[in-house]
């Protein structure tokens, strides 16, 4: 039969994982949400870097001791993190759209008729779109830290070789792939965009500031453990005398609470009627 | 080959598909027709593996779509809301597609140009029109040249040309030997494409069958008599066993009598005939008697000509 023997011409690779990789990597190159949320993240991490270390700076007289003490304490924590609390609303926003836009449009269905195993769908989805974050993450972490630290120099001199700085820095990297897998999971989850970002702007930014109400030592610890609040600790050269958690104890939380809703998601993508 | 074994989907406590079985074979054109609401899509998309049925099974060759390896070599589908990212253009689409099966790059170029979209190949899809969106459908569902195909409403919204070329390429498709399972609402457009029909309603099995004989079996034929000695000649139709109704304009309409046996009365009993024509039953018709108990939403009787329907 001609259908059969054709066929059979088309299958020039092995099937696998890889290929479903390789797709994920064209849909996601060949979207322009994908393309303005990055640029976005470079521009607003890169510009609040440089505005929030240059005040610093010139307002150094004018700010307390105990500012100065944070600051000269950790400079590193202090570089990375304003570019960072911005910067990162992209990533929330582009990791929801990666799974979210593919319901709106109705993507989802060719997207699951090419690869009817969901979970396989999902774990090449989550591996090119972390794979990317990270890389292009650690690469605006660094370029971020070299901003920030020579306009910090005279007030607060910090180098990449000192204790624990490579680690935060490439740490921020790492925050905002993990931050990324954690707007996927929410996606999945709730499939619908607005809704989506609601939820995890809502964690992120709202929750966990909110956390800290909570009266005694109980609402101190749920702050610490809530997700981007443990997970940002890997931005610090070392432990600050109020964390509760180190700095990979707090990344290894962050990684928790991903894990759990990405398997959440994979448990609803694979039970729901697409 | 589609086997449908004893499926059933329900949501909540509607039951949209109740426990259908039929097999759709290769070769030939197999249509899917029913009124709206009546499950075609709940069915396909359980074949698809995109719905879960509560019970029974649809396999393609024998397998679960969710247990097909390469799943797009083996059946290509055009759902019938779009499948589409509107920002992604039509190259870029069927090249995602084709990667995920390991398909080579080559493979988007001919089906983009085997459905006429190569000017717009590089335009994001999100702009295209309903023919258009149609097209680069169907170039997805070819894409892995599979030996099956499941078409839901693939004629819906376009244009006579673009009927006859969908129209053309399914007939195509099924005498390369190929499965072609298609749905449809309009009985006449079965009528024309399809050489086997499965007709549900209400998620239940009514007819399957070829279309010659769903056609034969379910169009009543009558005669449509006219002639001035209309009461007399109904007199001698209905002894003769012929069924009788009076049209309003003076007419006769005569069931189980053929034309030459009306003819053989009248010169018989010397009655003049002004007008004798054998009339079959429109298909439409017959369709929408068939159906008539199974349409979800039916319009209410005589609420249509004094517009009272609550």
């Amino acid at each position: 039969m001609t259908a059969t023997t054709t066929t059979s011409r088309l299958q020039a690779h092995k099937p696998g994982f890889g290929r479903l990789v390789l797709g994920e990597w064209t849909k996601l190159r060949s979207v322009r949400a994908t393309v303005w949320s990055l640029g976005l993240l470079v521009v607003l991490d890169l510009g609040f870097t440089a505005l929030f270390t240059w005040l610093t700076v010139s307002q150094w007289s004018k700010s307390s001791p105990a500012a100065h003490a944070a600051a000269i304490a950790d400079p590193t924590s202090l570089i990375m993190g304003t570019g960072l609390e911005l910067g990162q609303l992209t990533i929330c926003v582009l990791g929801v759209l990666v799974i979210t836009s593919e319901y709106s449009t109705g993507m989802i269905r060719a997207s699951l008729l090419a690869v009817p195993k969901r979970l396989p769908m999902l774990a090449a989805k989550a591996t090119v779109f972390g794979s990317l974050v990270l890389v292009l993450g650690v690469g605006v972490s660094l370029a971020s830290f070299a901003l920030g630290a020579p306009i910090l120099h005279s007030k607060a001199p910090v180098s990449l070789g000192d204790p624990g700085v490579l680690r935060a820095v490439v740490g921020g990297g790492m925050y905002l792939c993990v931050l990324g897998l954690f707007s996927l999971a929410v996606g999945t989850i709730v499939r619908h965009t607005a809704a989506a970002l609601t939820g995890v702007i809502a964690f992120v930014l709202v929750v966990a500031p909110l956390t800290l109400l909570i009266p005694g030592s109980i609402g101190k610890y749920v702050h610490a453990y809530m997700p981007s609040q443990a997970g940002q600790l890997i931005t610090q050269a070392h432990r600050g005398p109020q964390d509760l958690l180190t700095p990979w104890q707090g990344f290894g939380v962050f990684c928790a609470w991903t894990a759990a809703l990405l398997i959440v998601a994979g448990i609803m993508l694979n039970r729901r009627d697409a | 080959m589609i086997e449908v074994d004893d499926l059933t989907k329900r949501y909540g406590d509607k039951t949209a598909v109740a426990g259908l079985s039929f097999t759709v074979g290769p070769g030939i054109v197999t249509g899917f027709l029913g009124p709206n609401g009546a499950g075609k899509s709940t069915t396909m998309r359980m074949i698809l593996g995109l719905d879960r049925p509560d019970g029974g099974s649809a396999t393609v060759d024998g397998k679960l779509y969710r247990d097909l390896p390469q799943p797009l070599s083996v059946v290509g589908a055009l759902l019938e809301a779009r499948a589409v990212h509107s920002g992604r253009s039509a190259y870029n689409h069927l090249l995602c597609l084709a990667q995920s099966q390991g398909f080579a790059r080559r493979r988007v170029d001919e089906v983009i140009e085997l459905v006429g979209l190569v000017e717009v190949a590089h335009k994001r899809a999100g702009g295209f029109s309903l023919g258009m969106g149609q097209r680069l459908g169907l170039a997805a569902a070819l894409l892995g040249e599979p030996s099956v195909l499941v078409l839901d409403e693939p004629v819906n919204g376009l244009d006579p040309e673009g009927v006859l070329w969908i129209r053309n390429l399914m007939k195509r498709l099924a005498s390369e030997g190929r499965t072609v399972f298609v749905s449809s609402h309009l009985m006449n457009e079965m009528a024309v494409t399809a050489d086997h029909l499965v007709v549900i309603g209400r998620g239940k099995l009514i007819a399957d069958c070829s279309t010659e004989e769903f056609i034969a079996s379910n169009t009543e034929r009558s005669v449509l008599v006219r002639s001035p000695d209309g009461g007399r000649i109904a007199d001698a139709i209905a002894a003769a066993g012929g069924r009788v109704s009076a049209n309003g304009d003076g007419s006769l309409e005569v069931a189980d009598l053929d034309s030459t046996r009306i003819w053989e009365l009248a010169v018989d009993g010397g009655f003049v005939l002004s007008e004798l024509t054998p009339r079959r039953g429109s298909l439409e018709k017959a369709f929408m008697e068939l159906t008539r108990d199974s349409v979800e939403y039916g319009i209410p009787s005589g609420s249509a000509s004094n517009g009272s329907v609550q």
